[in-house]
């Protein structure tokens, strides 16, 4: 089973979430931090790492000896990635999106392909649990091929657990799509509410089933709760706010560290999950 | 013309609710929300929208089944595995590169522009606002980014204000990358844990590689005084101007509820004290 753990709003508690089930349950799990532009899971976790690899995009090079300065790779580029200025051509290869059409297109077989690095993955474990993230390239403005390259790792025999990144454009989706479940963590505030109400909207378009975690559920209002009623989403798990769950937070201990009984609560979580998931 | 771009590297460190609290204290000033993805400054604004378009942008392929042969040319070229054995194109992994309508011996293959999202001009009570709502799912979030700060900058010399307040986006990815080019200067808000200063680390990477300069204040500061040291430490190295610390105050929270900036709720509150401290000392660095 692959659960994706997804806001909408950023620092609503996802990692929090993520890590503190991930480490809670008995069953073969393993976690997949795809929030490649900001990756926060290893913090808590602390794995030893045992892998690193560089994980690069194909950006196109031209040799200017065959080239005969005809256009149609710039016609081609809908990213306006490689154009053509006066006696040469220019590759901007951090505009490049890696679709192959200027060196398909070129009659001079003049375009070959080398690579931009995207950023990299590293692998490693703590006690049983397999842990994989991403770490975006600073720099680099593309983060769905390297969150794909990260969800590669996914293994069919274990629990899946992803630590999706904020917002509801590509990235969240690249970590949302073929998940058995989507768990949205949010907070009950106007800006927790109205994120939600956008993630909730991309879960459907998706087609996946979801359920809600509220962190710090009593430091605003009843409107998340009221919501997710009408919306029949279950709220499957409330964190009220605790000075001493933010501060052990702070020093990147989670949860059941500092009140083992929350073990049962998560465990609680996911055989809750497991039932409305099937 | 000034534009200050509010970033955090993580999401939820209190980026909108001090932005809010600057439009409170700023003079003459558009405001512009550059978190398209997931857009929040107008629960706090209630603006009223003066004008409303569509933001048009990227292509999909789509493939019509009455003029394809199926002869397979589209799947080969396509890097995304996008088009199905039944010669369908899965509209929402479709990267828009166009190779397939490029090559399409039938002509078989449309690539019409997508509409995702919608830009808005509109009045507040502390002013105009630029601001967009990006469709759920939807891509170029970082051209939207660009547009809205094209726009509101537009918008404040016509108005012939001087400063831009930009609420930007989390993360260090394209629509980051969008809202930081021609900014006058970030201002990174961290907040003090393991978290916050890992990734205000790479944030902060971010602005010194793109060359914008960076200033910082650590948000809920009380909560790991330690932490939030470390936090001014690293700033310190790298040359980022430390402009103050923020206290955990639960009237942020409260005056979200109520829609209000803190400075309308509490204007008395440390919370308070501590922007309006910080704004006061923004506010003259962007003079010089």
């Amino acid at each position: 089973m692959i659960i994706s753990i997804a806001s909408g709003k950023g620092g609503t508690g996802k990692t929090t979430v993520a890590t503190n089930l991930a480490v809670s349950l008995d069953s073969k799990v393993q976690i997949l931090d795809c929030d490649v532009e900001e990756p926060n899971a290893h913090l808590f976790i602390r794995p030893h790492m045992e892998e690193t690899r560089t994980i690069t995009t194909p950006v196109p090079e031209v040799d200017m000896e065959k080239c005969n300065l005809c256009g149609k790779c710039g016609e081609i580029c809908q990213f306006r990635a490689i154009v053509v200025i006066g006696e040469t051509v220019l590759p901007f290869v951090e505009m490049c999106h890696s679709c192959g059409g200027c060196m398909e297109v070129c009659p001079e077989k003049a375009i070959t392909e080398t690579t931009r690095e995207l950023g990299r993955i590293e692998r490693g474990h703590r006690n049983g649990l397999e842990f994989v993230h991403g770490k975006l390239r600073i720099g680099e403005a593309m983060s769905p091929p390297l969150i794909k390259s990260v969800r590669q790792y996914t293994r069919p025999d274990v629990l899946t657990i992803i630590d999706a990144p904020p917002g509801t454009s590509c990235p969240v989706i690249a970590s949302m799509k073929g998940a058995d479940f989507v768990l949205l963590v949010t907070e009950p505030t106007p800006f927790g509410l109205h994120d939600l109400k956008l993630a909730i909207g991309a879960v459907r378009i998706l087609g996946i089933p979801c359920g809600l975690v509220i962190n710090r559920s009593d430091i605003g209002d009843d409107r998340v709760l009221d919501y997710a009623k009408k919306e029949s989403v279950p709220v499957l798990m409330e964190i009220p706010f605790d000075r001493k769950i933010a501060e052990a937070y702070s020093r990147g201990d989670m949860i059941v560290e500092v009140m083992p009984e929350w073990q049962e609560k998560f465990v609680q979580l996911y055989q809750d999950i497991e039932r409305i998931a099937g | 013309m000034k534009e200050i771009v509010i970033i955090s590297g993580k999401g939820g460190t209190g980026k909108t609710s001090i932005i809010s609290a600057f439009a409170s204290l700023a003079k003459s000033k558009v405001l512009c929300d550059a978190d398209v993805d997931a857009a929040d400054l107008h629960l706090i604004m209630a603006p009223e929208v003066k004008e409303r378009h569509d933001f048009d942008s990227g292509n999909t392929a789509i493939i019509n089944p009455d003029k394809c042969t199926e002869c397979g040319l589209c799947r080969d070229l396509c890097r995304w595995d996008v088009i199905s054995e039944d010669f369908v194109v899965d509209k929402m992994d479709c990267e828009g590169c166009g190779v397939c309508y490029y090559f399409c011996p039938e002509k078989a293959i449309e690539f019409p522009i997508n509409t995702c999202g919608e830009w808005f001009i509109s009045d507040t009570r502390f002013g105009p606002m630029a601001h967009a709502s990006l469709g759920i799912a939807e891509e170029n979030s970082g051209k939207l980014v660009s547009l809205i700060r094209k726009e509101g900058r537009e918008l404040a010399e016509k108005k012939n204000l001087d400063l831009l307040l930009t609420d930007g986006p989390p993360g260090v990815g394209c629509p980051v990358i969008a809202s930081l080019g021609g900014a006058s200067a970030v201002l990174i808000v961290a907040e003090p844990t393991v978290s916050g200063k890992h990734d205000m680390e790479r944030v902060t990477e971010l602005a010194e590689f793109f060359k914008v300069p960076a200033m910082l204040c650590v948000n809920k500061f009380d909560i790991n005084p330690d932490m939030g040291k470390a936090i001014e430490a690293f700033a310190k190295e790298k040359n980022v101007r430390v402009m103050g610390r923020v206290p955990f105050d639960p009237a942020f929270t409260h005056a979200m509820v109520e829609g209000k900036t803190i400075v309308e709720f509490d204007e008395q509150g440390q919370g308070s004290q501590a922007v309006k401290a910080i704004w006061e000392d923004l506010s003259k660095s962007l003079e010089n």
